[in-house]
């Protein structure tokens, strides 16, 4: 299969080793990997800030990155929500809302792309440690994700999975949201971090980087040592 | 910023390092956490029930105009005096003359958080009457003089030795150690003022169209009390509680039980049907129900989040919200907290006013999970964030997303970034959380990454240059 990578702009920035892990594990299941670089960013920030004139007007260079695509695999459950369920929102009642819509229906996560419409498990991955997952908001409750990065990890060498209490809750990063209410924002990720701490996890592992831009980013300040990694980057350790 | 907000910042703020807040919140929900999903694993299917509940509530909400008029026909067809107020001083008017002309001096009330919404007490208190509440949470801090915390546990933020503090300065009362002995001394307070009171006014969960009914469910029975032995009796309905029918209720009142409080059941469910009828030998002499608009009606002039009137204000919302959990009820300054006072307070009282509680969300949509009736919440979130910018957007961040979006449609420029970031990075850290780092408001508190050494696009045209 001919694959179109979705990396969204601040992975592509900060997180670039998500992006190659998604290179790496796709080629290795034997699929082409392209990656239209005209590609920006989703323009979501714009979007939640409800400014959505100009979230359209970002959204469209992405409409003609991905004109083309057969697939479009991304690494963000976020941003990836926002191109499957946003979109088509968006660009209601536009010029190219049936381009939003045909970008939407083929635009998939990399863990449920994996899991749902590759049906693979186990990748040959190996990576010793014990780690806890949390769950990006939009991947969970916007596209469904749950059990497929799970089921992706169980089949990881060595690596031991343990659940963190109340997983589901939001790490507080929330976007522009993180800046508009760093209060509010902090002390979310705090009981975030308390959580996976509980867990006596030496690794967090997520879909989406930004959640863990934010739980690294309070880590670091506390000086723990608890690092942090994008569930591609775990799964392309083969 | 309106001083709505203004004050929002300011009292999140103060909560959110209130640590002590924030172990007592987070212990109560546990709680009610894990009698929730003991409950809800006695339905069949939830999520059917949720379809239902929402389907009941859809079909009210797109026929107000024939359910209200339904409800209110068979009011007054067992002597139900029915007033159509439009706002809070018409209700509370309306109210003040009721009692007026019926010679009452004092009145209990029962839980109302409609009541809440139009300042009813204050209002009657100024018109002369004693109001006293009857609900334990809701009397408690009524004695404190503050607004209820939650929708549906109004002293959740307080503990019992706050409780009890409360009692012996206000009441008079000895020193108490249980929720028992406490308890006890609000009965007893209470059962004298049920005796006395010429009024009782309750709210509504659920008005039933079909049959004429007020359906009113608590746990403490003073709902009952209040609604039955007082010679008159006010309820206060907004005009979204009318459902269809009676079979509507089989599922809404468990749903509402489980969602709201983790029960399988609220204790005392009760239904008025009118005024004491000839024979009868109980009940209120004079049944008056007031229905609310309330700009209820703005509300349902939005077909984008018409659905927002399903609330049964059950407080489930609140419960899983994490920015609740962490600013606590107070801080919202508004009648309904959590994400459904989010949602409808900006409807209801002005979005630019309000809307600042649309913007403080990470829109992680656990609300609309959790949603019995299934309000699409945190879209709606997402939602008065648009209208309020396409109506006013604020002068220095328009130029902002402006730019960004300029930026943004120029993959060549975009390119830029990288190396930038290389160069910029270490200087960010250099001065991190000074007055001129420009994202202070990030680093205040969290440290940045440092920028990788290449880019996702730098390491694929490098990939690329090799083939």
């Amino acid at each position: 299969m001919k694959i179109s990578l979705f990396v969204p702009c601040f992975i592509d920035q900060y997180y670039p080793g998500a992006g190659i892990g998604m290179v790496r594990i796709l080629e290795k299941l034997g699929h082409t990997v392209e990656y239209p670089e005209s590609q920006t960013c989703c323009g979501q920030p714009a979007f939640n800030s409800g400014y959505w004139d100009e979230a359209r007007s970002v959204a469209v260079t992405m409409l003609d990155a991905f004109r083309d695509a057969e697939v479009v695999v991304g690494c963000s459950g976020s941003c990836g929500a926002r191109l499957k369920v946003f979109y088509p929102e968006l660009f209601h009642g536009h010029a190219r809302e049936a381009e939003a819509k045909a970008l939407a229906a083929k635009t998939h996560e990399l863990s449920s792309f994996l899991v749902n419409v590759l049906g693979v498990g186990d990748l040959g991955a190996s990576f010793p440690a014990k780690a806890t997952f949390h769950d990006g908001c939009h991947g969970l409750r916007e596209l469904g994700i749950k059990q497929e990065p799970r089921e992706l990890l169980k089949h990881v060498r060595g690596l031991e999975l343990v659940e963190m209490k109340e997983a589901e809750t939001c790490c507080g990063f929330g976007g522009t949201f993180a800046v508009k209410f760093p209060e509010i924002s902090t002390a979310m990720g705090e009981v975030k971090c308390a959580s996976i701490l509980e867990t006596g996890a030496e690794l967090v592992i997520s879909n989406d980087s930004s959640c863990l831009m934010q739980i690294q980013g309070l880590f670091d300040r506390q000086g723990n040592k608890i690092k942090s990694m994008h569930l591609a980057e775990v799964l392309a350790h083969f | 910023m309106s001083t709505e907000s203004v004050q929002f910042h300011h009292d999140a703020d103060r909560l959110t390092h209130d640590l002590r807040h924030r172990a007592l919140i987070q212990k109560a929900l546990g709680g009610y956490y894990v009698k929730r999903d003991e409950q809800k694993a006695k339905y069949t299917d939830w999520q059917q029930a949720r379809v239902s509940a929402a389907a009941a509530k859809y079909e009210a909400v797109n026929h107000l105009d024939k359910y209200l008029v339904e409800l209110s026909d068979k009011l007054e067809a067992r002597g139900t005096k029915v007033f159509w107020a439009a706002d809070g001083p018409e209700a509370a008017d309306y109210i003040a003359s009721v009692a007026r002309n019926a010679g009452v001096k004092r009145i209990i009330k029962s839980k109302t958080m409609t009541g809440e919404e139009i300042h009813l007490p204050q209002a009657l208190e100024k018109a002369g009457l004693e109001v006293v509440e009857s609900d334990l949470g809701e009397f408690i801090v009524q004695l404190r003089e503050e607004p209820p915390y939650h929708i549906v546990f109004p002293s959740m933020h307080l503990t019992r030795g706050e409780i009890d503090d409360t009692f012996q300065k206000k009441l008079g009362s000895a020193h108490a150690d249980t929720p028992e002995e406490l308890t006890m001394i609000a009965r007893n307070v209470m059962r004298r003022k049920y005796c006395e009171a010429d009024m009782g006014i309750s709210g509504a969960n659920f008005a039933v169209a079909e049959t004429g009914h007020i359906s009113i469910t608590e746990n403490e029975g003073n709902a009952r009390l209040s609604t039955s032995l007082p010679k008159v009796l006010v309820s206060i309905v907004g005009i979204e509680k009318v459902v269809p029918k009676l079979d509507d209720l089989a599922v809404l009142l468990p749903m509402l039980a489980t969602a709201g409080a983790g029960q399988n059941m609220t204790c005392y469910n009760t239904l008025l049907g009118g005024p004491r009828q000839p024979g009868e030998t109980d009940g209120p002499r004079e049944f008056h129900v007031v229905l609310l608009d309330n700009r209820r009606t703005a509300l349902l002039a939005d077909a984008e989040q018409r659905d927002a009137l399903h609330c049964i204000r059950c407080g489930a919302c609140l419960n899983v919200c994490p920015i609740f959990k962490n600013i606590g009820g107070h801080s919202y300054g508004t009648t309904y907290q959590g994400p459904i006072g989010s949602v409808i307070t900006p409807h209801l009282r002005g979005l630019q006013s309000w809307k600042h509680l649309s913007f403080s969300s990470s829109l992680c949509g656990a609300c609309a999970e959790a949603c019995p009736v299934k309000i699409d919440l945190h879209h709606h979130l997402l939602q008065n964030r648009r209208n309020a910018i396409a109506e006013k957007p604020a002068w220095w961040e328009k130029p902002i997303f402006a730019g960004f979006a300029w930026f943004m449609r120029r993959p060549a420029l975009y390119r830029l970034a990288a190396p930038l970031l290389r160069i910029g990075g270490p200087l960010l850290h250099v001065i991190r959380g000074q007055f001129f780092d420009p994202v202070r408001l990030w680093t205040a508190t969290r440290d940045l990454p440092p920028a990788p050494p290449q880019s996702f696009k730098e390491y694929w045209r490098a990939r690329h240059a090799k083939r």
